[in-house]
């Protein structure tokens, strides 16, 4: 199964829409309660950041009888320092990030904690590209 | 705790899906900052918040909360109640600040989380 959506640059108002999505799609698979919420945390915080650091992008997903795997893929400046942006605090946000309830730093390490897979790619000025995967079994 | 009780208890007005208010809720977690309500495992959660956006309700969509009571007397627009709706979520809206109702609900017994 595979599924494609689309993530506009400060949409906040959108923010939340894709992920709402791939979370019905798992219920209608009965896939297990516990792990379609690991998997749309993790979707809803990396789509937050799309919306709130990139100039928009994508989001890829694909399930299969074992597990659920998203790529969502921006066009944005880059994370300059993904260690540093993995760290619990450290944040890039805007005022407008933080009014919405985000942007304390805990977005990234809260999907490294729901995931059972995460692979980040992100090169300066064009990008960032996250891997982020659910296993069912 | 009932969800009717903890309406009671704070003077609370119930502005979506009142069929639902029967049902029970095992712990309150009262916070603005919607990542760190993302961080919880627990189901049967009520979140406490002052955040009063489409973001409150999409993060309890996504943390799987049933139930949302916003604090002093916030208003949310038509967007959050259609949203609330299409998500069977109930928001219940008190006069209270976050400290007060914390207060209340505690000492009647809502557990917290941590």
């Amino acid at each position: 199964m595979h599924f494609e959506y689309n993530v506009i640059e400060g949409d906040f108002a959108n923010a939340g829409k894709a992920s709402s999505e791939i979370k019905k799609t798992m219920k209608q698979l009965n896939i297990d309660s516990q792990k379609i919420k690991r998997m749309v945390v993790a979707v809803y915080e990396a789509e937050v950041n799309a919306i709130a650091h990139a100039y928009g992008g994508n989001i890829y997903v694909d399930i299969d009888s074992e597990k659920i795997s998203v790529i969502i893929k921006d066009t944005g400046p880059g994370i300059n320092d993904i260690e540093l942006a993995m760290q619990q605090g450290y944040s890039t946000a805007s005022a407008k990030v933080r009014e919405m309830g985000f942007g304390a730093g805990m977005g990234l390490p809260n999907i490294k904690n729901n995931v059972d897979h995460l692979d980040i790619k992100s090169e300066i000025g064009v990008g960032t590209e996250i891997k982020m995967v659910v296993n069912f079994t | 705790m009932r969800i009717k009780e903890i309406a009671q208890f704070i003077d609370a007005k119930v502005l979506t899906c009142p069929e639902k208010i029967e049902g029970e809720v095992k712990y309150g977690f009262a916070s603005d900052l919607m990542s760190d309500v993302l961080t919880l495992r627990e189901d049967e959660v009520m979140l406490i918040t002052g955040l009063c956006n489409l973001q409150t309700i999409r993060t309890a969509e996504m943390a799987d909360i049933s139930v949302i009571l916003l604090v002093r007397d916030k208003k949310p627009n038509e967007e959050m109640i259609e949203l609330a709706i299409d998500n069977n979520l109930i928001i219940l809206q008190t006069k209270h600040s976050m400290f007060r109702t914390v207060g209340i609900l505690y000492k009647n017994g809502l557990n917290p989380v941590y």
